[in-house]
């Protein structure tokens, strides 16, 4: 069965600054899979190059058979990559509600509603009136998920979800992670935290300097494998 | 007293007229953060195209505006999409040079085309024709379907941003245009079609503007300029802002109007900087964070 | 041992630039002995052009500060050279600096109103203050209102003399205003100006008082257009407030800043000498002229936002008033 999404050889530059030298990855449908590394190791590049916010050369990144390398944001969610960005970004003019419902703009069919989103996230439904930025850190988090869900992806990107969060609200959400994929959702996880990263995922990548250091099943890889591969140079665990 | 009134009364008409000039300019800015300094000359030409039509074509200004309106809407279109979309990014003076270089650009058309004389539009005698109110109080027909239509076109406008999808792209594009793209929002296209609605309202500001006065070609600066100043007095974020600013303006001239003569505009400048240095934020800006 | 780095200024391009540049200022001074008075007219227009055109770099270049109004200083200056020379009876070439120091004046309060807005807002706000002077100006009385005045004084000095003294105040504001502008920018106030250009932020962060910086600029600017100002009346003699306070001046300025580019000293130089070559031979054209002139604007613009010369300095690494700083090894 050929992979959901592929890259080979993938390489990224930010003006003169080459940030990624030669990624091969793939996922398979139904797969959730985890990208671990340092800050600056390339992970939000290789995001980046696969949801059309970074240029990258059109055969390079296949998603579904289609070279998808350089095409622009807007075209890539109608194909059915979704991402949840750093950071969250909501938009502050827009209340929680809203920011959810702009996440159908691109009008994919799926099982995603706004009914099905406030059933994964029902704490949402007290605060769907308040403006997106006057959210809590994991009430936002969840409205960022359930954005990109509302595009009805087949490829669903989380990039650093854990993030100013705290522990419980992290495993809550991360709790969903089997709700969304019993839909037929793949998952992506870039993750910092690399305990939960390889509990939630069947395989795992781990990205060093804009190179892949180390890869396989979640459950197979030892931790000093990963200190190693995560910082380059034998540091201890 | 009477003539106080009277006076306050014309502003406010005189501010429908402002409002008309002011909310495409609110839009432009409100979504992409550009300012047309061609704004004002964009209505004088949608204003001169209508005068043009009519002079080989006998129509009503209903038929004028609806001749005018998908060629203005149309090009302002193309404009965004093809010219104004280059010259977005972090630096200002792009935009800021390149729409004052269609500002040159549309005045010197109009000037060969249709030389310096001022011309206008007849509205078949709606011009002269008042509603009594009280007393020696009269209100001009036209200027008082000015500021309905003004009214009309804000409501519209805010239900467009409050409650539509287009709004809600808009609001989202405007607050980070690269998180919209990864929601599905082409933010060239989404622009382009901010600046066609915004052109759509120029061009209806041209026509009743036409029918109201004489217009030359070298006007459109001076309208912008009020545009400008109605949008900061009423505060940034909301067309009710800007359309309360547009009738504080209105009045302010009309005071100045009465004063004397040679004051008026320059009554309607210093309210824009005593509001600038009193309450920079405007009268009825929308708090947003 | 790690090598001693240098700091290098000049680059090899600069130093014959600045050769050339002096004789070129030798010869200019010595014109009134020769030139005939269309001449030298000419040059005092170019003179005023050119240096508003480094007002505008010092202001948007190096400060930030996008204005569409500096022809409002520019008329202050115009009007307080009638108005100290025929009403209070001062030499009309004293006044001249005089003219400028007004405008500062007028700058002061002025910014705290405009500072309040941002980009292309603090740009037609600053549109607006120079209308608000135009009305001013028309409803002034004493100095001729709508219709303006003549300057009168000036007929007591003998026409040759009056035209040399003009020409070489024109030569001391043109050197003067690359001169500061290079001086300023070479200095470490310079250095903040670049930096507050680059990134705000950043730097305030270290320590570079933004406000302060953008005040003096601005008043410096409004310095400079007044001087403008007044010198462009001292040979038209006829002011009106449509001629002083026109934006046809800021127009021009800003094809001069497409062409030539801003951010640079060079630059400036170069749009206004392309600026005169177009003037002089599309001069018949009329209306067609200035089309010409809003479309080259904006098609530079676009492909080239660094304007011509700036992108043909960034492209050949052609610097001849270099303002920055060049590291190397020791020995480089």
């Amino acid at each position: 069965m050929s992979p959901l999404l592929a890259t080979r050889g993938l390489t990224a530059f930010y003006g003169d600054f080459q940030a990624l030298f030669g990624i091969d990855f793939e996922i398979h449908a139904g797969e959730a899979v985890a990208i671990i590394g340092a800050n600056g190791a390339g992970k939000s590049t290789f995001l980046k190059t696969v949801s059309g916010l970074l240029a990258a050369a059109p055969e390079r990144i296949v998603f579904d058979g289609r070279p998808i390398g350089g095409m622009p944001a807007a075209a890539i969610v109608r194909h059915g990559i979704a991402m949840v960005p750093e950071g969250r970004r909501l938009f502050p003019s827009l209340s929680a509600e809203e920011n959810l419902l702009i996440g159908s703009y691109a009008k994919r069919n799926g099982p995603w509603s706004l009914a099905r989103v406030y059933e994964l996230f029902p704490a949402l439904r007290e605060v769907r009136a308040l403006p997106g930025n006057a959210l809590s850190g994991g009430q936002q988090q969840m409205v960022a998920i359930g954005r990109a869900l509302l595009s009805n992806p087949r490829l669903l990107i989380c990039d650093e979800i854990s993030l100013g969060l705290s522990p419980l609200v992290v495993t809550t959400l991360y709790g969903t992670l089997p709700a969304m994929m019993r839909e037929g959702l793949t998952v992506i996880v870039v993750e910092q935290d690399v305990g939960i990263a390889q509990r939630t995922t069947n395989r795992l990548y781990c990205f060093q300097e804009g190179r892949v250091s180390l890869q396989g099943r979640s459950s197979e890889l030892a931790r000093a494998a990963i200190s190693t591969a995560y910082f380059g140079s034998g540091v201890a665990p | 007293m009477i003539g106080w009134i009277d006076t306050v009364l014309q502003g406010l008409l005189l501010g429908g007229l402002y409002a008309l000039f002011a909310v495409g300019l609110s839009l432009m800015f409100g979504v992409m953060r550009l300012v047309n300094i061609a704004h004002g000359d964009f209505i004088v030409l949608a204003a001169f195209l209508a005068i043009g039509i009519a002079l080989g074509v006998p129509a009503g200004p209903a038929l004028l505006l609806a001749m005018v309106l998908p060629v203005m809407i149309a090009a302002g279109y193309g404009l965004q999409r093809g010219v104004l979309n280059r010259t977005l990014g972090k630096d200002i003076l792009p935009p800021l040079l390149v729409t004052f270089g269609l500002s040159i650009i549309v005045q010197n058309v109009l000037l060969e085309a249709f030389s310096a004389d001022s011309r206008g539009l007849s509205a078949g005698g709606l011009e002269t024709q008042s509603l009594r109110i009280a007393g020696d109080l009269a209100i001009g027909w036209l200027p008082l379907i000015t500021l309905l239509v003004a009214l009309g076109l804000t409501f519209a406008l805010e239900w467009l941003f409050g409650r539509t999808t287009l709004g809600r792209a808009f609001r989202a594009t405007s607050d980070d245009p690269e998180a919209a793209g990864l929601q599905g929002i082409d933010h060239r296209h989404v622009y382009a079609l901010a600046t066609a609605i915004a052109f759509g309202v120029i061009t209806v500001a041209g026509v009743f503007l036409a029918l109201r006065t004489t217009v030359s070609p070298s006007d459109g600066p001076g309208y912008l300029l009020y545009a400008f100043e109605a949008v900061i007095i009423g505060g940034l974020g909301s067309f009710w802002g800007t359309f309360a600013g547009a009738l504080v303006l209105g009045v302010a001239q009309a005071i100045g109007f009465r004063l004397d003569p040679g004051w008026g505009i320059l009554v309607g400048h210093l309210v824009f900087l005593a509001v600038l240095l009193v309450r920079p934020q405007g009268l009825f800006p929308r708090t947003r964070d | 041992m790690a090598d001693a780095v240098v700091v290098h200024r000049a680059t090899r391009a600069s130093r014959i630039a600045g050769v050339v540049a002096v004789v070129v200022v030798l010869v200019l001074a010595s014109f009134p002995a020769w030139a005939d008075p269309s001449t030298l007219r000419l040059f005092v227009e170019f003179a005023c052009l050119l240096a508003l055109a480094q007002m505008w770099n010092l202001l948007a270049g190096y400060g930030g500060l996008v204005s569409v109004g500096q022809q409002g200083y520019l008329g202050v200056g115009g009007y307080a050279l009638v108005a100290a020379a025929d009403l209070g009876g001062l030499n009309p070439f004293v006044c001249v600096p005089l003219a400028g120091a007004v405008a500062a004046l007028v700058a002061v309060p002025t910014s705290k109103v405009v500072f309040r807005l941002q980009g292309g807002y603090f740009a037609i706000g600053t549109w607006v203050v120079a209308e608000s002077l135009r009305l001013v100006a028309s409803n002034t009385a004493a100095v001729g209102g709508g219709t303006g005045t003549s300057l009168i004084s000036i007929r007591e000095f003998p026409k040759a003399m009056r035209e040399s003294v003009t020409f070489w105040i024109a030569l001391a504001v043109a050197v003067g205003a690359v001169a500061a502008l290079y001086w300023l920018l070479r200095s470490r106030h310079g250095l903040a100006l670049t930096a507050i250009r680059d990134s705000e932020r950043a730097a305030a962060s270290q320590g570079v008082d933004i406000a302060a910086t953008k005040f003096w600029v601005y008043v410096i600017a409004a310095f400079g257009c007044g001087v403008v100002g007044a010198l462009y009346f001292l040979v038209n003699l006829r002011i009106s407030p449509d001629a002083a306070f026109g934006v046809s001046w800021t127009a021009f300025v800003i094809f001069i800043v497409v062409i030539g580019g801003i951010g640079t000293i060079e630059g400036p130089i170069v749009g206004t000498l392309l600026f005169f070559v177009l003037r002089e031979t599309l001069a018949d054209f009329g209306t067609w002229y200035l089309i010409v002139l809003g479309l080259v604007a904006v098609v530079v613009m676009v492909r080239f936002p660094r304007g011509l010369w700036g992108y043909v300095a960034e492209r050949f690494d052609l610097h001849l008033f270099p303002v920055r700083r060049r590291l190397t090894a020791d020995g480089g």
